[in-house]
């Protein structure tokens, strides 16, 4: 996450002709790896940071102790052995074992100590129980409960950000070929209403094509009931898909057609874009190869920035459209103030947050031959 | 000077500069309005007060100017009281020194189409041991009276009349707003239009003894901006959400920018590990999501706006522009007043603070003006997630009642549009202003 600004700066490079296919696979392969392992360090500081914002209230300990109690209290109460003791004596015991549990996980521990203990379980998605929250299926394993809600999340921002994308990048490019036309006074003159997030316009989508014309569901996943033919099934997925995903576009496609036309109307006065045009290459051939082709490693950022802002606004996207994904799930978890899910939450959305950003790099590496490790981290400068 | 005033023309060349400040001046408007005319503290009595403040209010009423844009005229709430003269009183001694009657009227002008939900008499009256009386009747446009009640007052006494039961029986229905506006000559439900009388006869038997009575007529419509679930009047939060927006916006757009501009100055100046350490925070800062720890905060400490807007600033400081500004500082260190000042001795201090960053401005204000609109918005979207600040009416806080009261599938939409159109001209004011003056700042743009 490095390189961007300063290597799209000079896009004019050249380009090295043919490059043997296996070091360009090796060149991106160890950039990956060396990128891989920084993401690494970054995430688990990231997590401690969540964790040390969460514990301050002593949150995350009472996670565990609720766990540990729930788990002796079980364990105790379904053993056929202790079943001819007395009531007082199993509170007794529970609460013994309660204590020796916490000793043995640590609890008794400086929370410097505990601390570390607390990130590798974080890390590796261990993430305690709910409290009051289940998963569809009936558990209380906030990792459950969220994997199960991630499909969701990801149909929507999948879907969402590649129609954002492509339209935007298509669309700018058409919008700085005729540039000051009507049309492109239009996206200028509607830029500004990218100033409100997702779920605003989703207000305004849901009262006019739900509440008036009803021609769309108002909300939630699928039709209830779910239909059994899974051809119906995806048909009503879509039919739900079609006002958040577009609440989504509104809200960011007039900013980032405008910004992307700005940037290729500075690109294609460049001096090797007037020579193609002396040459009298086709339009098609200029765009493709001299403007977008230098310019694809911005472009790229600029869109992986997009999807970072995009995944934490979905949080209420998702709640307006009651999209049952990630967000919604923290929103409840507010509600019932579900510590565990809280917690949990935060640290998915941190792990969806580094994806993006390799996967960013990953691609990075593959469009801009420029990028390697031995230029330093990331090929920052 | 005339660098401002160039810039000023300049910026005056752009119909959506023009069309943002007048947007921005009219929200200052309303801020002064709704500080001087509302005082915090009664904001807050007015917005969290229970129902003895807002029993006067109808439930879920649309603001009042519904009636302009539609045919069938709906009843607009009112409310008139004694103690304040909006409804006559007057008071017979009679030969009797203790006895003395009240008179209690008031008339007026029903045209509407419908009947409205409730007419409630509140009565207060002193006395130290003999009750007063009343005797309430209803006088129609076509000359009937109707006896509504008989009643001894007590210090506090409520008459509703839809839920008397013996004014039910006498009417012989159970609806008895029905009954009292009907027209007897039609066969319609619409009530008759015209000129009704509410009569109160009150007699006192004590010297010093008093009645009042508030009269009180629950409409389908209320005033400007309508009420909620709870029969708060909207306007209040929507006068008095414009400064909390306005102040959050801006608060965290300034502390954003200056901070990331002295931390990015300071990086570049200093290089070395300070840079480094600059530049890992933003990475991990990357990878922190945001609205996230935001709930977090919010759910486990305060729901505190200024709480809020600290760890807002915190969170936005190490973002992206933290590299722009410093790709920026990095050329400039390099000019050759900055050699110069060094040279002549120049502090570190007065270098950043006098020389690196004051050529940044013009970068600045742009991106601040721009940043304003997103942190407003953050303030209500933060406010739908039901994080909002426990006790401040604003603006993100009506939007998450009325969701939470399934407002758009019951048809309530201006319980939702109010507040979200005033962010979107909030949001919209502030962006075409931010637009225009980077066009003006910037000048790779200008030509564009």
């Amino acid at each position: 996450m490095t390189s961007e600004t300063n290597v799209a700066s000079e896009p004019g490079a050249k380009s090295e002709g043919k490059t043997h296919t296996n070091s360009t696979f090796m060149r991106v392969f160890r950039y990956s790896l060396l990128r891989l392992f920084s993401m690494m360090i970054t995430v688990t500081i990231g997590v401690y940071l969540t964790i040390l914002i969460a514990n301050m209230g002593g949150y995350v300990d009472t996670i565990m102790r609720n766990e540990i109690r729930d788990n002796t209290t079980q364990a105790i109460l379904a053993n056929p052995n202790y079943r001819s003791l007395s009531t007082e004596a199993k509170a007794e015991l529970i609460q013994t074992k309660i204590a020796t549990e916490e000793r043995r996980l640590g609890l008794d521990q400086p929370f410097a100590v505990r601390s570390v203990k607390y990130l590798s379980n974080a890390l590796t998605l261990n993430l305690g129980r709910a409290i009051n929250m289940k998963s569809d299926q009936g558990s209380k394993e906030v990792r459950l409960i969220l994997l199960e809600r991630l499909p969701a999340t990801l149909l929507l921002t999948g879907s969402s950000s590649l129609i954002l994308f492509f339209a935007s990048v298509y669309m700018a490019l058409s919008l700085s070929r005729k540039y000051g036309s009507f049309w492109d006074k239009m996206i200028i003159a509607f830029s500004p209403t990218s100033a409100a997030p997702p779920w605003f316009y989703g207000i305004f989508l849901i009262l006019i094509f739900a509440a008036i014309f009803k021609v769309l569901p108002f909300g939630g996943l699928v039709d209830s009931p779910s239909p059994d033919n899974p051809f119906e099934y995806g048909l009503s997925v879509l039919k739900h898909l079609i006002l958040p995903a577009t609440s989504v576009i509104i809200s960011s496609i007039f900013l980032s057609i405008y910004n992307w036309r700005t940037f290729f109307l500075i690109y294609s006065s460049e001096d090797y874009v007037e020579m193609a045009k002396a040459k009298g290459l086709s339009e098609r051939d200029i765009e493709r190869r001299y403007i977008l082709r230098p310019t694809l490693p911005t472009i790229i950022t600029n869109f992986a920035l997009l999807v970072i802002t995009l995944w934490t606004g979905f949080t209420i996207t998702e709640t307006v459209f009651l999209w049952p994904g990630l967000g919604i799930t923290l929103f409840r978890a507010i509600g019932f103030y579900d510590t565990p899910v809280i917690v949990g939450s935060t640290i998915i959305y941190a792990y969806l947050l580094a994806i993006t950003v390799f996967l960013l790099d990953f691609v990075y590496a593959l469009v801009d031959p420029r990028v390697k490790v031995s230029s330093g981290g990331g090929g920052s400068q | 000077m005339t660098v401002l005033k160039n810039s000023i023309r300049d910026l005056l060349r752009y119909p959506s500069a023009i069309l943002g400040s007048v947007i921005i001046l009219f929200l200052l408007g309303v801020t002064v309005y709704a500080l001087v005319t509302i005082p915090y503290s009664e904001a807050i009595r007015l917005w969290r007060g229970g129902e003895d403040v807002w029993y006067q209010n109808p439930k879920y009423a649309a603001p009042a100017w519904f009636n302009l844009f539609s045919t069938t005229k709906k009843p607009v709430s009112f409310a008139v009281n004694t103690s304040d003269g909006s409804m006559l009183k007057t008071i017979t001694p009679s030969s009797d020194p203790n006895i003395s009657t009240v008179d209690i009227t008031y008339t007026f002008d029903y045209a509407y189409d419908s009947v409205p939900q409730e007419l409630i008499i509140y009565f207060t009256s002193q006395y130290k041991e003999k009750l007063s009386f009343v005797s309430v009747s209803w006088i129609t446009p076509d000359g009937r009276t109707i006896r509504i009640a008989d009643l001894a007052a007590n210090s506090k006494l409520t008459l509703r009349f839809s839920q008397d039961q013996k004014l039910q029986k006498r009417l012989k229905t159970e609806d008895v707003m029905e009954a009292i506006f009907a027209d007897p000559n039609s066969v319609t439900q619409a009530p008759l239009k015209g000129r009704y009388q509410l009569v109160i006869a009150g007699t006192t038997f004590e010297k010093d003894a008093t009645i009042d009575a508030e009269f009180v007529l629950h409409g389908e419509l209320f005033g400007t901006a309508g009420t909620d679930k709870y029969r708060r009047d909207l306007l209040l939060p929507l006068l008095y959400g414009t400064p909390i927006a306005l102040a959050f916006g801006l608060l965290a757009a300034l502390g954003t920018s200056l901070l990331t501009m002295v931390i990015a100055a300071a990086g570049t100046w200093y290089g070395g590990w300070l840079d480094e350490l600059i530049q890992r925070i933003t990475e991990v800062n990357l990878v922190l999501p945001f609205l996230a720890i935001l709930i977090m905060v919010g759910t486990f400490y305060s729901r505190s706006i200024w709480l809020m807007l600290g760890v807002t600033i915190l969170l936005s400081i190490f973002s992206g522009s933290i590299k722009t500004y410093r790709s920026i500082f990095m050329q400039s260190k390099e000019s050759s007043y900055i050699e110069a000042a060094r040279a002549y001795g120049a502090s570190n201090s007065r270098i950043i603070f006098s020389y690196l960053i004051p050529r940044m401005i013009p970068l600045l204000i742009p991106a601040l003006v721009s940043s304003v609109p997103g942190f407003v918005f953050l303030e209500a979207s933060l406010a739908v997630l039901g994080l909002g600040d426990p006790v401040l009416p604003t603006w993100g806080k009506v939007i998450n009642d009325a969701f939470a009261d399934g407002a758009l599938y019951q048809g309530r939409y201006y319980w939702v549009l109010e507040p979200a159109i005033l962010l979107m001209i909030t949001g919209f004011g502030f962006a075409m202003l931010g637009f225009a003056l980077d066009r003006v700042f910037n000048p790779r743009l200008r030509d564009i």
